[in-house]
């Protein structure tokens, strides 16, 4: 727009005006800077079409290598079970099966507890951790960033902390605590510890730290309550925070396998039944890629929902303050 | 008269709301909290200083496990070393790429963005792809690695990428870069779309020259929280690193060249049940973590200033 506008002298004196206000042209009408070709828009500073083209590309680079293991992992998936084992090795597969595939599922349907017990169960206990984790972390860190009382300093720091004690040490006593809880071979000692996550706090206190308290303060004057202010205020500002959140613990419980509370076979999990499927050894190696490919679904999907999502609140949302 | 006790008494009827909801929106996560996380860490102190084996009743003996630690232990010796400089290495490196990257991402418009956003979280979405790096630096000629470079003619014998004590360090350290970039690459992404659009503007006219000025005076000031959380992360990360490096190099690996502190903590608590003993390793691991992050605290406060 402002590179079709050649001579900003001639401008009449009001738009002039308005220009310096915005800082793009200095009081004698001389442009500060000029909107170069670019490849994406964008009001910022410093920004050419080379220094584009070479991020994308060195971008890619590493997007390949970060990718590489997937790659391969899908790659494997379709080969017939001689080409795996082929020497050399091909990344890429030369005659594309669906045997793997079509193997597991001849596999799951012999299984003594059915299959789709298992994705229940999966399916539940994905649904109802998650949202045990984003809502009581983030009704949490609301007060623990915004408001004052005491002893609010300190529960911040035991938060923070406590994420850095290794696990194996408590898994003693956290096994003991179910034990006297008569938790033991229940759904309960996977959902309930989902409440308490000190990494979801830490994670979402560090976006309420820096959402302008002025809002806070204007919804509370035009007579907000604080559920109203923390449901329809803070939440629909903080989306990328949950959102991001929301893909952790989707991908972590999705791919919750084996737990040393839940012996019961009816209450295990389809992570489970599967890795048992891939421990039968080298014979089940193209089956076991397409088991892994196949747990990748749902936490791809998520990511896939949640980083549209996020992309779509910042451009309806606009400006915070 | 009447109107002062009114006052007070609404006064006094907001202080008791404010505390109600205060109980109600914290209630539940510090119940939890402290239940399954804070009572778990103080039970585990308190056997570190008994010889609790798991069968029998713990007795009490002091700071013998502690004495025995560094006194007595050379693998321990070992194992504080190469923790060290893994962390040392990867930690301040994988750091500084989940944000290069994350800010570059970030740069690009929506559609390709998710796709590479995809493409470089991948490594975190299954905890699977770990044991495929075993299969890529497999020791003999079908391990991927050496298959090409045989095919090229670099070397003739396979290499033995996995106890071979030359290449062991430089393989791991190429595996938790590559593994690095999950939770706190994400973090960042999700931090820059938060940044306040409007300060660039600001910034534009109040005499930002660069990109880099852009990205020290704005940027890296309103990320502050999520640059803490990626510090605790990559703290906890790298030095409770272990289960990738079981993965493709084994436990215990050749002469303990990557016994990792969490190593001789799984050791000691999963193997030889001699949980007094593993407390006090995770105790001094803990103290370790929380000067580190005490020192990234103190720089990243600085930024910006």
């Amino acid at each position: 727009m402002l590179s079709k506008v050649k001579d900003y002298s001639s401008l009449p004196e009001k738009k002039k005006q308005k220009l310096i206000k915005k800082g793009k042209i200095d009081a004698d009408g001389n442009v500060i800077y000029h909107k170069k070709r670019r490849m994406f828009k964008s009001k910022r500073v410093n920004r050419s079409f080379a220094g584009d083209l070479f991020l994308i590309l060195f971008l890619l680079i590493g997007g390949v290598f970060m990718a590489f293991p997937m790659i391969y992992a899908i790659s494997n998936s379709f080969k017939p079970l001689h080409e795996i084992w082929l020497f050399p090795p091909n990344l890429i597969v030369r005659n594309p099966t669906m045997d793997n595939y079509k193997d597991l599922v001849t596999i799951l349907s012999n299984s003594t507890v059915p299959f789709t017990k298992y994705l229940f169960n999966t399916i539940f206990i994905t649904i109802v951790g998650t949202v045990f984790n984003v809502i009581s972390a983030s009704m949490c860190a609301y007060p623990l960033s915004k408001s004052k009382f005491k002893g609010k300093h300190f529960l911040n720091q035991i938060i923070i902390l406590s994420l850095m004690f290794a696990a194996p040490a408590k898994a003693v006593a956290n096994y003991l605590i179910m034990a006297g809880l008569g938790w033991i071979d229940t759904w309960l000692c996977l959902l309930i510890p989902a409440l308490g996550s000190s990494f979801a706090l830490y994670l979402i206190r560090g976006f309420v730290d820096t959402f302008p308290d002025i809002v806070l303060e204007a919804a509370r004057i035009d007579g907000a309550g604080e559920f109203r202010i923390f449901f329809q205020v803070l939440m629909p500002n903080m989306k990328p925070a949950w959102m991001t959140l929301v893909v952790f613990s989707v991908r972590d419980f999705w791919n919750q396998g084996a737990s040393i509370y839940i012996y019961r076979e009816e209450l295990k999990t389809l992570a489970y039944a599967l890795s048992q499927i891939a421990a039968e050894g080298i014979a089940r190696a193209g089956v076991s890629m397409a088991i892994q490919i196949i747990m990748l679904i749902v936490p791809v999907g998520t990511f896939l929902v949640t980083q549209s999502n996020i992309i779509e609140t910042m451009a309806t949302s606009g400006m915070k303050d | 008269m009447k109107q002062k006790a009114m006052k007070s008494q609404s006064l006094a009827r907001a202080n008791r709301q404010r505390r109600l909801s205060l109980l109600v929106f914290m209630g539940p996560f510090m119940i939890a909290f402290f239940v399954f996380t804070i009572l778990p860490v103080i039970v585990s102190l308190v056997i570190s200083l008994t010889n609790f084996n798991m069968l029998e009743f713990p007795q009490f003996v002091g700071l013998d496990n502690y004495a025995k630690l560094f006194l007595n232990d050379g693998v321990f010796a070992t194992a504080v070393q190469n923790t060290f400089i893994l962390a040392l290495i990867t930690g301040p490196i994988g750091y500084f790429l989940c944000f290069a990257f994350a800010w570059l991402i970030n740069e690009i418009p929506p559609k390709p963005r998710a796709f590479l956003t995809l493409l470089f979280y991948a490594p975190a979405l299954s905890g699977g792809f770990g044991a495929v790096w075993s299969l890529l630096f497999s020791n003999d000629s079908y391990g991927y690695f050496n298959a090409w470079l045989q095919e090229f003619g670099i070397i003739t014998e396979p290499i033995r990428w996995t106890v071979d004590t030359d290449y062991m360090f430089a393989v791991c350290v190429i595996i938790i870069l590559w593994q690095s970039l999950g939770t706190t690459f994400l973090t960042f992404i999700a931090g820059l779309q938060t940044v306040n659009k409007s300060l660039y503007e600001a910034g534009a006219v109040d005499g930002i020259r660069n990109r880099w000025q852009e990205l020290y005076f704005i940027t890296l000031p309103e990320m502050r929280g999520q640059l803490m959380f990626g510090a605790v992360m990559s703290i906890s990360g790298t030095f409770g690193i272990d289960g990738v490096i079981t993965a493709v190099f084994g436990m215990p690996t050749q002469e303990y060249k990557l016994h990792t502190i969490m190593h001789h903590l799984h050791d000691y608590a999963n193997v030889r049940y001699e949980m007094g003993y593993a407390c006090a390793i995770a105790t001094i691991l803990f103290i370790i973590s929380v000067i580190a992050n005490k020192l990234i605290q103190f720089v990243l406060n600085r930024i910006g200033k």
